[in-house]
């Protein structure tokens, strides 16, 4: 089994959010980067899968080489080798067409990206890659079991689950529930050190979005205290002035 | 050229986030000055048909047939995408549903569409075409220009407020021309919830956090959320701790909400946990904590004990029921 997974550098989620250079680019001084909390549950469920039936993990970025503490971090965890495209990662479009161009000549059975990004929320690589690889996808998994050469999978629907089977190859995207992150250990930090980590330029591809600006939400006002003993205010108030009950 | 929206059905009919999606699409339409068409896949029958039109289609497609009725990603996204191709589209509009987030990319992938998803804004068109949309999981908005020839928009549900436009609208039944055998992914089985509100979907919702102190206290909640036909929610330690399913998290990493009421009782308001709800229209806080960093995000506030507040709002959400 040959599983490629897809992972992002985002924020530590305790981040306050700050914007430079007039509204248009994200502050990241004093930010810590970590790796994609949905990717790393991928990365880890990749793991148990080739721990259990054998093969090998690949973890790809697309990225600058600010984000190389993310990619040992995740050959710590367990990734056998690691691939770097050296290109600034704005836009879905353009991130998927970079792990297509790779992952067209690699042939892998397995490919996991993580549900969306904590910093960009788009959710959209997993079925950008697959389109561009003319493979099925199934989104925001929370859990597959492979048998054989296919894979049993739950998604997460509105409502409810739904138990999915595709044969592979096949990409999928990671939900929470899929398993718990594993922390790395002295010896996979030691390993990682010397694991491969290939770094390649990026192919040509449009950006098909920019971002122009941002805002921060509008701040609430003062907000209305009522008092404990008189709580059953609380009801009335939302029924006749704020009126959503 | 038509704007072309996704008209997604559940067991046949269309919920609110469909009809939201339409209307995004009509005005999209007015905007650019082209008419909209919505497109229904699926065993769909002519009155809910018509309620696209209510909601603004000029023109509605539906695709029922036996091979296109069981909802299938790699067909639907196929037939889609061939349709809007056919129809020259350049303006393409989804809901940020489960499904649409299945969907939507893969078209986009197809038609090499610039895509947006979570959109809470109409487009500017003043320079380019600039939507807003919410990034860092809710901790702000960004303007993003899309560039591409094919613009696919995912609007985020319960943002749009629509009302009756009342087109009269024709409805024209297409046959697949997409073989089946692109149909990759089988479904095996489908659980859903039954008597309870989807989080997703909700527009009340009442969550806990630790302050509950226990799985064993959360009949109140469910008490209560019954009583106001609101969904039930918790914070992350919660479902770490294996209180409440995963499926109920919202937060950062957990789902984002933007539901008309959200009522948070025994949670703190870590930064992660505001990024998930803050865009929720009312937000009530309780908890007995003065200083709980959720009072400085909330409309209305109760510092008290869950245990001595909890019975008051039941009580008093009864009798506002009779």
């Amino acid at each position: 089994m040959k599983i490629l997974v897809c992972i992002s550098n985002v924020p530590d989620t305790t981040t306050k959010v700050a914007f430079i250079e007039n509204e248009t680019k994200f502050n990241t001084s004093g930010v810590q980067y970590i790796i994609n909390p949905y990717d790393e549950l991928a990365l880890t469920k990749a793991l148990e899968i080739t721990e259990k039936s054998g093969g090998s993990v690949t973890v790809i970025h697309v990225g600058t080489a600010e984000s190389e503490a993310s990619i040992r971090k995740a050959l710590a965890i367990g990734a056998t080798e690691a691939v770097r495209i050296n290109a600034a990662a704005n836009d879905a479009s353009y991130v998927a067409e970079q792990i297509a161009h790779y992952a067209a000549s690699q042939n892998f059975d397995l490919i996991f990206t993580g549900r969306e990004s904590i910093d960009y929320n788009g959710g959209m690589v997993c079925g950008l890659l697959a389109a561009k690889l003319n493979l099925p996808s199934v989104q925001v998994i929370t859990s597959i079991e492979i048998e054989g050469t296919t894979a049993i999978m739950d998604r997460d629907i509105d409502g409810g689950k739904e138990k999915i089977s595709c044969s592979l190859p096949l990409v999928v995207s990671a939900q929470k529930e899929l398993t718990e992150p594993r922390i790395p250990n002295m010896r996979g930090i030691m390993a990682a050190r010397t694991k491969p980590l290939q770094v390649l330029e990026p192919t040509a591809a449009d950006q098909l979005s920019t971002v122009r600006s941002y805002q921060l939400p509008p701040a609430k006002g003062a907000c209305k205290m009522i008092d404990a003993s008189n709580a059953k205010d609380l009801i009335r108030l939302l029924h006749e002035e704020a009126k959503v009950i | 050229m038509s704007v072309i929206v996704f008209a997604e059905n559940s067991e046949g009919l269309f919920k609110k986030s469909t009809l939201e999606a339409v209307f995004y699409a009509h005005e999209l339409g007015k905007l650019v000055q082209q008419n909209c068409i919505a497109i229904s896949i699926g065993q769909v029958d002519e009155v809910q048909l018509k309620m696209l039109a209510t909601y603004g289609a000029d023109q509605i497609i539906s695709f029922n047939q036996t091979e296109t009725n069981t909802f299938n990603a790699e067909l639907y996204a196929a037939l889609f995408a061939n349709t809007a191709k056919n129809s020259n589209a350049k303006h393409i509009v989804f809901a940020n549903t489960y499904t649409g987030k299945l969907i939507a990319p893969r078209v986009a992938g197809i038609l090499n569409a610039a895509m947006a998803s979570g959109v809470i804004s109409l487009p500017n068109l003043d320079n380019g075409f600039v939507v807003k949309r919410t990034v860092f999981s809710g901790k702000a908005i960004a303007d993003v220009e899309l560039n591409a020839q094919v613009k696919l928009i995912s609007i985020a549900p319960n943002t749009f407020t629509i009302f009756e436009v009342n087109k009269s609208a024709s409805i024209e039944k297409l046959e697949s021309t997409i073989g089946t055998e692109i149909a990759k992914t089988k479904s095996i089985e489908l659980s859903k919830q039954v008597g309870k509100i989807a989080l997703t979907e909700a527009e009340l919702v009442v969550s806990a956090g630790r302050g509950m102190k226990g799985p064993e206290h959360w009949g109140m909640i469910e008490e209560l959320a019954d009583l106001l036909g609101a969904a039930t929610a918790c914070s992350k330690p919660v479902s770490d701790m294996h209180w409440r399913p995963h499926s109920e998290h919202v937060g950062q990493t957990g789902i984002t909400i933007k539901p008309n009421l959200y009522i948070a009782i025994g949670i703190s308001g870590a930064i992660q946990h505001l990024a998930g709800v803050s865009s929720s229209k009312v937000i009530v806080a309780i908890n007995k904590d003065p200083e709980a960093p959720f009072f400085k995000a909330a409309d209305y506030g109760i510092v008290g004990d869950a245990f001595e507040v909890l019975p008051q709002l039941i009580e008093a959400a009864k009798s506002i029921q009779s």
